[in-house]
């Protein structure tokens, strides 16, 4: 039987790095829904046409959010998302306790407190305004109980037939504790990967509402906030090496984005893997792979391995981290790359998503 | 869905897997027909568990990979019409005709919707009478029944607005054309269980003692691959070339039998072109003339549309087995799952794909 790194190192004259597309965004003269999906598509428009075109001024670390120095040394995070999720209203949640949440958690993914938001609704014309007080209702809800202000926003209208119902973004601001330094450039070989609880539920939530899909049970959306579960982590006193938030692109995106900022390869147990009967279920009939499945609750955590245990039973005794489970390590070998062990003991690469993930025929 | 588990059980992979290391005494190749194996064999890394002289060849069972190229163009210039709501599975979407896809047609103000199931197609027709709804109907013997049934349906209710684009295939004669190729190398063969649920296993008998190959109807979980390859080995180290149902929880000998009713009715065989193989005579499966008003390419007229495959791509090698993906100089360059150049890199089943998707590379001879 081979062993898992030597599927990708036994190919001497292979340039696995020239597999790139070598002029991306090439065949592709507008944007297409694969742009927002949060894998490689969306990597290569920030890359080729984003941070080109803003020039000397373009300051982005390209992270969960952004870390800002002020005054005295207080570090700031600082963050901005856009939600155009639909339906609007889904099993455990909608649009405006995701708008509030997903901010918070990106925030929360660099240790910080959050404490300020905006939010700015873009309207279609002709939505009905009860639905409008039911999400702005949510997102006061969501803020109450993440402990985040509600300090500034925006509202404009579009055109019928220019949007689609509700959009909405949030920014917000956070501080970050003295000490806590985590990024997703700090994994080092040896290190644990930790999940908080069950991947996948999110987006199947979000699918099984979708006409034409009816999984036979409910599935709830995890939508929720993780500066608490975070804090307790922290508490352990334990040295957070990379938190991120495996919202669009799944657990596979994050996990490779870390890989490739840290340049460590990632070694996955796939039977480790907390995948709930439902998720497992929607994604085998539809084709898709659980780890590229969004989740809005969920922390990806790279830890020192000798932290682990004590990282995982606080993350345990967190109502947010019951499931929290380690799926695998930090390897030197592979570099950039996830690679699962499967269940029989073969092995196979995890890669980034292209764009969307789509339901295959058969 | 118990299935899920029971068929994946760690322990008896373990000692089907003792069975076929136990059987094998000298080199085979093997093809598994269907995409959806193909998919199921990468993804636990079934391949890498065989014994070495078991080499699986990955079949030309995509029918999102084997859908010409032209119909994936006709599809584009109808999905591209104002008023018409383009209806399809969500893998096709991506699928690159000569100079774009399906997402491409939607972001220039297309109605292009994904489904998943051609009734819901049809129930769009009919909530929308004004509007010309068009179903992308693809496939293997297993998608054809619900598209006949859909097309039966639309007769019966008298939904005028609506239209099938039907690219259907069919496995055995596909068999064949492999077995008849001068640079064959399949020995054996993995039949598509799900085809097989729909079509029995009439069919493989004469091309079992034809072409003197052990066929062996398989599931998709692992120990459907694995109980498949155990039969087939056997079946190969004893000079035996029969028919096997390896998957009796899904296929019975006669078949679906209303399913295969329905698809009388409603298609008739016609030759069909195959994307990175070419035309396979009478293997193929079109509107019979009781239903061809529902025909979206006459009613659009896009039959003049023909397009040629890219001259880089050896896609046709691949679904033959004569060469792996990564031995294409195209692949993971100007080919990739982002610009596909041809059948095998289009689909995440498509064999290109998936081991670009996964990396299996292995040693292999020099290019």
């Amino acid at each position: 039987m081979q062993d898992v790194t030597s599927v990708v190192n036994d190919v001497p004259d292979l340039d696995i790095e020239g597999w790139a597309c070598p002029v991306p965004l090439r065949d592709i003269p507008s944007v297409v829904m694969g742009h927002g999906g949060g894998g490689a598509m969306s990597g290569e428009l920030i890359e080729h046409l984003f941070l080109p075109a803003y020039g000397a001024a373009a300051a982005a670390d390209l992270g969960d959010s952004a870390v800002l120095t002020v005054g005295s040394g207080t570090r700031l995070a600082f963050s901005t998302d856009s939600f155009v999720v639909k339906p609007m209203f889904f099993p455990g949640g909608s649009i405006g306790d995701l708008a509030v949440n997903g901010t918070v958690n990106d925030l929360a993914m660099s240790g910080a407190t959050p404490l300020f938001l905006s939010t700015a609704f873009i309207l279609a014309e002709g939505t009905a305004l009860s639905d409008l007080g039911r999400i702005a209702r949510a997102v006061g809800r969501a803020a109450e109980d993440a402990g985040v202000r509600l300090v500034t926003g925006d509202t404009k209208v579009v055109e019928h037939g220019s949007g689609d119902g509700v959009y909405l973004n949030t920014s917000g601001i956070g501080v970050i504790p003295p000490g806590v330094d985590i990024h997703a450039r700090r994994a080092l070989p040896g290190d644990a990967v930790l999940v908080s609880g069950d991947i996948g539920v999110h987006g199947v939530a979000v699918m099984s509402c979708r006409e034409g899909l009816e999984f036979g049970t409910t599935v709830e959306s995890d939508t929720a906030a993780l500066h608490g579960l975070v804090a307790a982590m922290l508490a352990t006193g334990t040295d957070l090496h990379v938190l991120r938030d495996p919202t669009r692109g799944g657990v596979s995106a994050s996990l490779n984005e870390i890989a490739r900022a840290s340049d460590v390869g990632i070694e996955l147990v796939e039977r480790l893997l907390p995948v709930p009967p439902t998720v497992r279920d929607a994604c085998s009939l539809l084709g898709l792979d659980p780890l590229q499945v969004a989740n809005e609750g969920k922390l990806i955590a790279i830890v020192p391995a000798e932290d682990a245990d004590r990282v995982l039973a606080a993350m345990q005794a967190h109502p947010l981290g019951r499931s929290a489970c380690r799926i695998g390590n930090c390897v030197p070998d592979h570099a950039g790359m996830v690679v699962a062990r499967t269940g029989l003991g073969g092995s196979r690469v995890i890669g980034l998503p292209i764009g969307e993930q789509l339901p295959r025929i058969c | 869905m118990k299935y899920l588990d029971e068929f994946s059980d760690p322990d008896v992979a373990k000692k089907l897997l003792d069975q076929i290391h136990a059987a094998t005494t000298q080199k085979w190749a093997l093809m598994e027909v269907c995409g959806g194996q193909t998919h199921s064999i990468i993804r636990h890394g079934i391949d890498q568990l065989l014994p070495d002289g078991v080499e699986m060849i990955h079949g030309p069972g995509c029918p999102v990979c084997v859908t010409p190229l032209e119909t994936i163009d006709r599809a584009l210039a109808i999905a591209a019409r104002p008023g018409v709501i383009f209806c399809s599975f969500g893998d096709m979407l991506r699928v690159p005709g000569s100079s774009q896809d399906l997402f491409s047609v939607k972001s220039a103000g297309g109605d292009v919707r994904v489904v998943y199931s051609p009734l819901d197609a049809l129930r769009i027709a009919r909530e929308n009478p004004d509007r010309e709804v068009v179903f992308f109907g693809i496939g293997f013997e297993t998608t054809a029944p619900a598209n006949a049934m859909t097309v039966y349906q639309a007769q019966r209710l008298g939904v005028r607005n609506f239209s099938l684009l039907v690219s259907h295939v069919l496995v055995p004669p596909a068999i064949a054309a492999i077995m008849e190729s001068s640079t064959c190398r399949v020995q054996a063969f993995l039949a598509a269980g799900h085809v097989c649920s729909v079509m029995g296993t009439a069919e493989y008998p004469p091309l079992a003692r034809k072409y003197k190959v052990p066929i062996v109807v398989t599931g998709f979980e692992p120990l459907d691959i694995l109980e498949g390859v155990r039969r087939t080995v056997v079946q190969l180290e004893a000079g035996r070339h029969e028919v096997e149902n390896a998957y009796p929880r899904a296929v019975r000998e006669e078949g679906n039998v209303p399913a295969m009713e329905m698809l009388a009715d409603v298609f008739e065989v016609t030759d069909r072109t195959w994307r990175g193989i070419g035309a396979i005579p009478r293997s193929g499966w079109r509107l019979s003339e009781k239903y061809r008003a529902f025909d979206a390419e006459q009613r659009f007229d896009v039959t003049g549309i023909c397009t040629a495959e890219s001259s880089l791509c050896r896609s046709g090698e691949v679904l033959q087995g004569l060469i792996k993906p990564h031995l294409c100089e195209a692949f993971g360059k100007e080919c990739t799952p982002r610009n596909p150049l041809g059948a095998t890199m289009v689909s995440s089943e498509g064999a290109c794909a998936a081991y670009y998707t996964h990396r299996r590379l292995e040693l292999v001879d020099a290019k």
